[in-house]
């Protein structure tokens, strides 16, 4: 018989390996995880919301005791120009009341406590490791290769959850290559400020409520950025996100993007006084449901953004990482049952899949990112359209208010055409429903 | 601010052994159009010696995003050795 050292080896300590690693250890299944960074959290980034329920399913008030910043009560979308915001958002005390709907968290903090959590279950966690190749033997994988010294691993079942740049699902044929107008690159910032300010700047009345705020618009000059101010307990994560072909084509540095971003007028006295404490970088899989690879074969499975799991739209992408691994991990439980771990018997995660919510979400979106490249005017006319038609309204400068309104048809009519915006309409409506 | 700075807010465990990153084919620098890797790098890691006609990588101030990498596919890009690298405080 081959050697085994582990029954399950995942790869990547993020939300979909710890998660896939909690239900294993679980179910006293003999599972590692090999992580490449010094601990589980300290090559991992994200905006910073972390929502509630996939985990809560797991471990039941896990909010009780994990590192979490602020629960947050106040979602905003701004749409900015140069010198203008239109603002819309939703907030509500619904989301003020336990169990909560989401928080903001610090990667770093939140994914140690979560491996701690994995470890006390009976995981081993293997951290300064990286994982170059799977193991092949007759077409199945059947381990990894590490860079330590004999370090070659042996199990019955990997789950690949080592994170967009996934070395592995690319190696296996699994995901196709991923182009520039399918990937974002964000930049962010941690912005210190006294909690107090915090709450008077945000309209928050204790430092455990939080709020955010996700911007987009004419600003970003035909980009496709979506940037964002998230409150923590005393420090603001502001960044912006760019799809790389955009900043290549646009001869953008992510870093001047953000620089600028900080300096729009409605932004600037939200982080005034703030002292900057860390600058981070990630990519961000989003091109949605078509780029989600296949996500199983021969004693192995994908999860998380490997698996591009990302639903842009509703910057939601922990919880379906979290999600994912908790399926591979119960297949794998069914798999075990009847020793087979074949391509057959783990299709059953793709199934189970196809039935959560992750790629439920992710098929109704499916054809969103394709519609933002064709017209990335969406993200620019139109807001426009909207500041200067409101800016006019609520502008009272002798121009009666008939004549107001005739002059913004007059603009639709010459500038978009009646018929291009009811297409136009027509086309979002369904493309997102 | 400047990315200088800001780099040097961030946690690095450097690996004095060597780059992780490289270029598999320095001739096409020197004809690459508008070298996107210049200025699509959030850590600024890349530049162009003009002087020497080559790539210069400044390979320890990498956040280990993989941007480079999708922007253009003569970089070669691995991950650090395990431990080194990046190690954010945050994230």
């Amino acid at each position: 018989m081959r050697k085994k050292d582990f029954d399950v080896i995942i790869v990547g300590a993020g939300p979909a390996g710890l998660a896939a690693g909690y239900v294993l250890a679980k179910a006293k299944v003999n599972v590692a995880i090999i992580e490449r960074g010094t601990f589980p959290g300290s090559k991992n980034v994200m905006g910073g919301i972390f929502y509630r329920k996939a985990l809560d399913d797991l471990i039941p008030e896990f909010y009780k005791e994990a590192p979490l910043e602020r629960h947050i009560i106040e979602q905003k979308m701004w749409f900015i120009s140069e010198d203008s915001v239109f603002s819309t958002g939703i907030k509500s005390e619904k989301f003020n009341k336990e169990p909560y709907n989401c928080f903001s968290v610090f990667r770093a903090k939140f994914d140690k406590w979560f491996a701690q959590k994995v470890q006390e279950a009976g995981a081993l966690i293997i951290n300064e490791t990286v994982v170059k190749d799977p193991i092949i033997e007759n077409g199945k994988v059947v381990g990894i290769r590490t860079d330590r010294p004999d370090g070659d691993l042996y199990c019955d079942c990997v789950i690949a959850a080592d994170g967009v740049n996934s070395f592995l699902a690319k190696s296996l044929g699994l995901r196709e290559k991923i182009t520039p107008n399918k990937v974002a690159v964000a930049v962010k910032e941690i912005i210190g400020l006294p909690e107090n300010v915090i709450n008077d700047r945000f309209g928050v009345s204790s430092d455990s409520d939080g709020v955010t705020i996700e911007i987009t618009g004419p600003y970003f000059e035909g980009m496709e950025s979506m940037g964002f101010i998230y409150t923590n307990k005393n420090s603001l994560s502001i960044g912006v996100g760019t799809i790389i072909e955009d900043l290549i084509e646009h001869k953008v540095n992510p870093n001047d993007l953000i620089e600028k971003f900080k300096t729009h007028p409605a932004i600037a006295p939200l982080i005034a006084g703030g002292e900057t404490k860390e600058y981070l970088a990630h990519m961000i899989p989003e091109g949605g449901y078509y780029t989600v690879p296949k996500l199983y074969t021969d004693g192995l499975m994908v999860a998380g953004d490997a698996a591009m799991l990302v639903n842009s739209v509703h910057r939601e992408g922990s919880n379906l990482a979290i999600e994912s691994g908790k399926l591979a991990a119960r297949t794998y439980l069914e798999a075990k049952d009847k020793n087979d771990f074949s391509a057959k018997a783990l299709s059953a995660y793709q199934a189970k899949m196809e039935e959560s919510f992750v790629l439920k979400d992710l098929k109704m979106y499916r054809n969103l990112p394709h519609l933002l490249e064709e017209k990335r005017y969406l993200l620019t006319k139109y807001p426009q359209l909207i500041i200067d038609s409101m800016y006019s309204i609520y502008n009272v400068d002798g121009v009666s208010k008939p004549d107001k309104i005739k002059n913004i048809k007059d603009k639709v009519k010459k500038e978009f055409g009646y018929w291009n915006l009811a297409k136009d309409m027509f086309t979002l409506w369904r493309k997102l429903g | 601010m400047r990315i200088e700075d800001k780099l040097y807010l961030v946690g690095y465990n450097v690996d004095e052994e060597g780059s992780h990153l490289g270029v598999s084919d320095p001739e096409a620098c020197k004809k690459c159009q508008g070298r996107p890797c210049t200025y699509v790098c959030p850590a600024s890691v890349y530049s162009y010696d003009e002087e020497e006609q080559k790539l210069s990588i400044n390979y320890d101030a990498c956040v280990e995003c993989g941007t480079c990498r999708i922007a253009c596919d003569y970089i070669t890009w691995r991950y650090p050795r395990g431990g080194f690298g990046v190690a954010y405080k945050f994230g």
